[in-house]
């Protein structure tokens, strides 16, 4: 298939020819746009009679607009949802309980493997929380690797948000076209770790290994590509009428509501938060690149979307600053009792073969202490709790999940609604299950 | 972040509201202050935290539950505030006993802390009086146990197939 099978027409410019001057909100371009009135009459609810029969009934685990085994119990009047109760729990496999059995740096695989479309932002948070234990520095181009892959790792999560919700709302041509991008990010990650999902690249104290050579240019080639594909992607989906009609605002929830219930991330920027963990409390050097924040009006599904799309092209600007600013130096802290000895030290060095086998054998022990290190994942506050007791193994680690947090805001966004909108609602949530249930 | 002597001023005016018995300790480690209170008074302190205290902290981020063993009191609740305008973070926790731990629930001052309550009661057995959805949420209904606390074995889950099914309990009933 040719590649610029997507462009179709030009992206919609307004009067003045240039996009920016258009509200955000109108820069779609549908034929029927006039007709959509501002906001939408309620066609449901008072009107119902109040002998209608209520009906209950099961949505999932089954069901592929659920994006993983979510059930919800619906309580429905007709095509109007009255009630929704999440049940989770069907693909819980206590990987909380399975990191207390593992040594520090063996706890790194477990936990990429709980929200797994932002597993560089699961090791991130652990990471984190073990060095501010062990109060052990990460190098400077560690850090600007680590900002690389966690943007483009956001790009990948976005992509796969907006293919899979795209699909649940009718436009199936759109999960395609995600993917493909997104499998040009899991080249770049193959490249960098040589796993391309799970990667465990970050390491205590940096990452694993340098980039290779080659890797610099495909990132460039990935960063001069995606802004047009992204344009390309808000030229189809802006033309749908039906897509519209099913976003614009459908899930509107009051920030106050957003707010009280924990709700962080894209969710809560939408409605119009500028609360990006990035900006307010910045780590690994995220104070050094030049971005903004997109935030929404409304706090409909519309703005979810948008948000989500602004957000990547912002990551593609900290991705192209991290690369041309990305300092020279150790890509791993040296402090032998927490990182491997280089490989070639190994062979002249007794100490360094003391150190390797000490680190392969037990790993490194961690002073007692407790701590909660939180980083911006695609989804809201990823935050994670480690108790140490001075051994070599964790003596507790809890993942605070955004999406197991705004999963309590489906409720609140699909109540009252039709069915449709619910599918629409849990498509602009974003939960991943594997996150909800760990 | 509040330094130790923001921690100490907060933990004095815990103490002048809600007494001495309230504020257990306060600790500083790494940067990041706690404050430990007495499970009763844990309600009280939230709310205190969130709506009257000089500096508030109007956000309940995140609850999680700990199992200290083999310390004593073995089971903790912990909980991470957040104030959004000074980027402040306060911890909050409370140690409890295994057996038949109590504490009362915060789900009226941050409805957020519904689910993760309910994670902590399913994952510790910590019950959490006046919440209004006091189920598992996690593990199945009828589980027994609370995998979680450092006495329950690793692996000690039997794996259902076909062969050994009828021997599985609750399985056939």
């Amino acid at each position: 298939m040719s590649e610029d099978a997507t462009t179709g027409d030009a992206p919609a410019t307004g009067v003045s020819g240039r996009p920016v001057d258009i509200p955000y909100r109108e820069r779609e371009q549908s034929v029927t746009l006039e007709r959509m009135p501002a906001h939408r009459e309620p066609v449901y609810g008072t009107e119902v009679e109040p002998e209608t029969e209520l009906f209950t009934i099961n949505m999932g685990p089954h069901h592929p607009a659920t994006h993983g085994v979510l059930r919800l119990l619906l309580t429905l009047e007709g095509e109007v949802v009255r009630s929704v109760t999440p049940i989770i729990g069907y693909v819980h496999t206590g990987i909380e309980k399975s990191c207390e059995d593992q040594s520090y740096w063996k706890v790194i695989p477990f936990v990429e493997r709980m929200d797994y479309l932002a597993y560089y932002f699961n090791a991130l948070a652990y990471c984190m929380a073990i060095e501010r234990l062990l109060d052990e520095e990460v190098p400077p181009r560690a850090q600007y690797l680590r900002v690389i892959h966690l943007e483009l790792n956001r790009i990948a999560s976005h992509l796969f948000w907006l293919g899979t919700s795209a699909l649940d709302l009718g436009a199936i041509s759109l999960l395609w076209y995600a993917l493909r991008d997104r499998e040009k990010i899991l080249d770049i990650f193959e490249m960098s770790s040589g796993q391309r999902l799970h990667p465990r690249y970050f390491q205590v104290g940096g990452v694993v290994e340098d980039i290779p050579p080659g890797f610099e240019q495909k990132v460039r080639g990935f960063l001069a590509d995606m802004p047009s594909r992204i344009d390309q992607y808000e030229a189809i989906l802006d033309r749908n009428e039906i897509l519209l009609q099913r976003l614009k605002h459908v899930g509107q929830v009051p920030l106050e509501t957003m707010l009280a219930l924990g709700v962080t991330g894209p969710l809560l920027r939408a409605a119009g938060h500028p609360w990006d963990l990035r900006k307010a409390t910045p780590y690994s050097s995220y104070d050094h690149f030049d971005f903004k924040i997109p935030i929404g009006t409304q706090g409909d599904n519309y703005d979810r979307y948008r948000v989500r799309m602004a957000e990547m092209r912002e990551s593609l600007k900290i991705v192209e600053q991290a690369l041309d600013g990305l300092p020279e130096g150790p890509y791993i802290t040296d402090n032998r009792k927490v990182a491997l000895p280089p490989r070639h030290e190994l062979a002249t060095s007794m100490e360094a073969l003391i150190h390797h086998f000490k680190l392969v054998t037990e790993g490194f022990r961690v002073p007692p202490g407790e701590t909660y290190a939180a980083v911006e994942s695609p989804r809201g506050e990823l935050g994670c709790f480690v108790v140490a007791d001075g051994s070599a193994k964790p003596a507790r680690v809890h993942m605070r999940d955004p999406s197991f947090v705004n999963l309590q805001a489906l409720r609140h966004m699909s109540e009252g609604g039709l069915i449709a909108d619910l599918i629409a609602a849990i498509a602009m949530l974003d939960p991943i299950l594997g996150g909800i249930d760990r | 972040m509040p330094d130790a002597t923001g921690l100490e001023l907060i933990a004095a005016g815990v103490r002048e509201r809600f007494g001495d018995e309230a504020v257990v300790g306060t600790m500083y480690h790494r940067e990041q202050p706690t404050l430990e209170v007495a499970p009763e008074a844990v309600r009280d302190t939230l709310g205190y935290l969130k709506d009257d205290a000089e500096e508030s902290f109007e956000l309940l981020m995140s609850v999680h539950g700990c199992d200290y063993f083999p310390d004593e009191p073995r089971l903790a609740v912990h909980y991470q505030l957040l104030a959004m305008q000074r980027t402040d973070r306060l911890g909050v926790r409370t140690r409890l006993g295994a057996d038949d731990p109590h504490v009362p629930t915060v789900v009226d001052i941050f409805p957020g802390a519904d689910f993760q309550e309910r994670e902590v009661f399913d994952m510790f057995g910590v019950v959490f009086d006046g919440h209004p959805d006091h189920r598992r949420i996690l593990m199945p209904e009828d589980y027994e146990g609370h995998p979680q606390r450092r006495d329950f074995p690793m692996g000690g889950e039997p794996v259902l197939f076909t062969f050994n099914e009828r021997e599985m309990p609750r399985w056939y009933e």
